[in-house]
């Protein structure tokens, strides 16, 4: 590794993208209309988010569709000039495309790809080894480490039309890391994946982290992937950044309800719907209920102290306290937006 | 420029490998390229001798065996610098293509010369032989000098880079118009009457010659058929050399500068 450990692998500051994007009504009236008339609206991707990202780290991006996930990652990878704000990579502003940076990083698109489709999958590689500058020997040993890591076998002497759109992916990601990049940027990388696939695709991903230090941005909707990979996690909605930090504190700040769910001993009656309800914090905090079940949504800070009535007043098979799902954690921010206080009754309550 | 001599025979050599096994892939549609190559001109060829022998043996001083070297040598002129960028930028920008190859650390204009240059190895093979076979079967009347054959490869080799740089320079316009088939029909109209492919620009009347000689589009084709065929003097061969060179240089220029507000502009859509 040339990188130094003190210094961050990404640095961005106040980015911003604005698309300039034509607009007309729909209609006929409209299409002639237009055809003297342009008009455009600016639509802003990116609007103004700053981070730092350290070497060796995994950085989970989130958002929802159009929240300018991409729009950063191709910033940040040389794709697109901002409209303003700063980035560096690697100590290279990325969209000044020099040979240096783009030598040393890689952007792995899960719905694009690079590989030429009627050549077996190895001749494309071979054209990456030269364009990288891979000298041989080293070349040899990383494809043998890939094929292996990633269980690629003889798919790469496929052509990559006959590859299923896993085995594809897989061997788009080999592909992108022959040159071994110190940084990468992964955009979906396991998007219409089975779920096997995504796993072997993730456990990848972390294996290549913890070989080279690579420095690694990832976006996803699968939370499986963001769990599994990332400690720490960007959270975009709008093209604003309304979070960033580790993935415990973003549960503990955007929802501030737990969940205990209780197996009731057989035979006893029923507890009371207004009793629960008053000690869950309100009816829609009764999430199911039953002679067997209870589930409550309680906030956080009334969890031990609900938790306690309910073992002394009830006779109790089994107790669970857990976190909501995280999958529901981010539907909460999501819909909170930017700027509000997720820490509302209204978050409790949403399920 | 993300350019770096040292590497780039490599990257040459590797893309050049990966390319013959790419097209050879797509045999099927190599040989309908081919096959559009190859009857363009012979129908030309065709109806221009008809004439010639219909007009009592001349036009313009072209007899028929005159057309018939014309037009051979121009299929083959026309089939080593004709290029399909100005075609295929806009899909490839549409659709998020071009997205990959600004990521690597080589310029995207070296995967496209290099497959420029592998097509014409691989059709040449054909267009070679079927051009002998037109000399001998249209009668051509080709008797080249020594110095008109030396001074044909260096106005080839200067057509060739002229004809790929203003090409893939006007293919650059995909990076505004998101539908750049019109600029590219009207571009193609331009070079069809005014390179010399329809018929000899000595035909046209001289208002049209002018025009021609100081567009870029003869120095493209008709200047090394012209120069072969033995129809220019040694002072209009260097003449033309200079118009090709400074050419070049015109659309390297542009190309620089259209190339750098381009990627300012490209939007990775679709990527």
């Amino acid at each position: 590794m040339t990188l130094s450990a003190t210094r961050p692998s990404i640095r961005v500051t106040d980015l911003r993208k604005t698309y300039q994007v034509p607009e007309r009504e729909g209609g006929l009236r409209a299409a002639a209309g237009s055809i003297l008339r342009r008009t455009s609206r600016s639509v802003p991707a990116v609007a103004g988010i700053s981070f730092e990202v350290e070497p060796g780290e995994i950085v989970g991006f989130l958002g929802p569709n159009g929240a300018g996930k991409t729009t950063t990652l191709k910033m940040l990878s040389g794709l697109l000039y901002p409209t303003s704000g700063e980035a560096t990579a690697l100590g290279h502003v990325p969209w000044r495309r020099e040979p240096d940076f783009l030598r040393r990083m890689t952007l792995i698109m899960g719905q694009r790809n690079q590989l030429a489709w009627d050549i077996p999958v190895v001749d494309s590689f071979e054209l990456n080894r030269a364009i990288y500058g891979v000298p041989r020997d080293e070349y040899a040993e990383r494809l043998k480490e890939l094929v292996e890591l990633l269980e690629l076998g003889d798919l790469v002497r496929k052509p990559v039309r006959n590859l299923s759109l896993g085995e594809r992916m897989k061997c788009e990601v080999a592909g992108s890391l022959l040159h071994r990049p110190e940084v990468l940027f992964l955009d979906e990388p396991t998007i219409g994946l089975d779920v096997t696939m995504q796993r072997r695709i993730r456990a990848f991903i972390a294996e290549y982290n913890a070989r080279t230090g690579a420095t690694t941005l990832l976006t996803s909707h699968y939370m499986a992937d963001v769990e599994a990979l990332c400690r720490r996690v960007i959270v975009i909605h709008h093209g604003v950044l309304l979070y960033d930090g580790d993935l415990a504190g973003l549960v503990e700040r955007f929802s501030p309800r737990k969940t205990i769910s209780i197996d009731l001993e057989a035979g006893q009656k029923p507890p009371d719907a207004g009793w629960l309800a008053e000690l869950a914090g309100g009816p829609d905090a009764v999430v199911q209920h039953s002679a067997e079940r209870l589930t409550l949504r309680v906030l956080r800070s009334e969890t031990a102290a609900v938790t306690t009535r309910l073992l002394a007043t009830l006779s109790v098979r089994d107790l669970v306290v857990e976190e909501p799902p995280i999958d529901e954690v981010i539907d909460l921010v999501f819909a909170a937006g930017p700027g509000s206080d997720v820490e509302s009754e209204r978050a409790g309550a949403t399920r | 420029m993300t350019l770096r001599l040292g590497r780039l025979p490599a990257v040459y050599a590797a893309k050049f490998r990966a390319e013959i096994a790419l097209q050879v892939a797509y045999r099927g549609a190599l040989v309908i390229w081919l096959l559009g190559l190859l009857i363009e001109p012979i129908v030309y060829l065709v109806v221009w001798t008809t004439v010639a022998r219909g007009q009592g043996g001349q036009v313009g001083g072209f007899a028929a065996g005159d057309f018939a070297a014309y037009f051979t040598i121009l299929m083959i002129v026309n089939q080593l610098t004709f290029t399909w960028h100005f075609h295929f930028f806009e899909w490839r920008v549409r659709n998020g293509f071009f997205s990959p190859m600004l990521l690597r650390p080589v310029h995207p204009i070296h995967n496209d010369v290099a497959e420029n240059l592998t097509f014409k190895m691989l059709t040449f093979t054909v267009v070679g032989p079927v051009a002998l076979f037109l000399l001998a079967t249209f009668g051509a009347t080709l008797h080249p000098e020594p110095w008109h054959l030396i001074a044909f490869v260096p106005t080839l080799v200067l057509a060739m880079v002229l004809r790929f740089l203003l090409e893939w320079t006007l293919a650059l316009a995909a990076f505004w118009i998101t539908r750049t088939v019109a600029l590219n029909q009207a571009y193609y109209v331009a070079v069809l009457f005014l390179s010399g492919q329809v018929a000899p620009l000595s035909l046209f009347p001289p208002a049209v010659q002018a025009v021609a000689s100081v567009l870029p589009f003869r120095w493209m084709v008709a200047f090394p058929v012209e120069t072969v065929l033995g129809r220019l003097a040694p002072g209009e061969v260097l003449a033309g050399f200079g118009a090709q060179l400074g050419w070049i240089i015109v659309s390297l220029v542009l190309m620089r500068v259209i190339w750098r507000a381009g990627i300012r502009r490209y939007s990775a859509v679709g990527a």
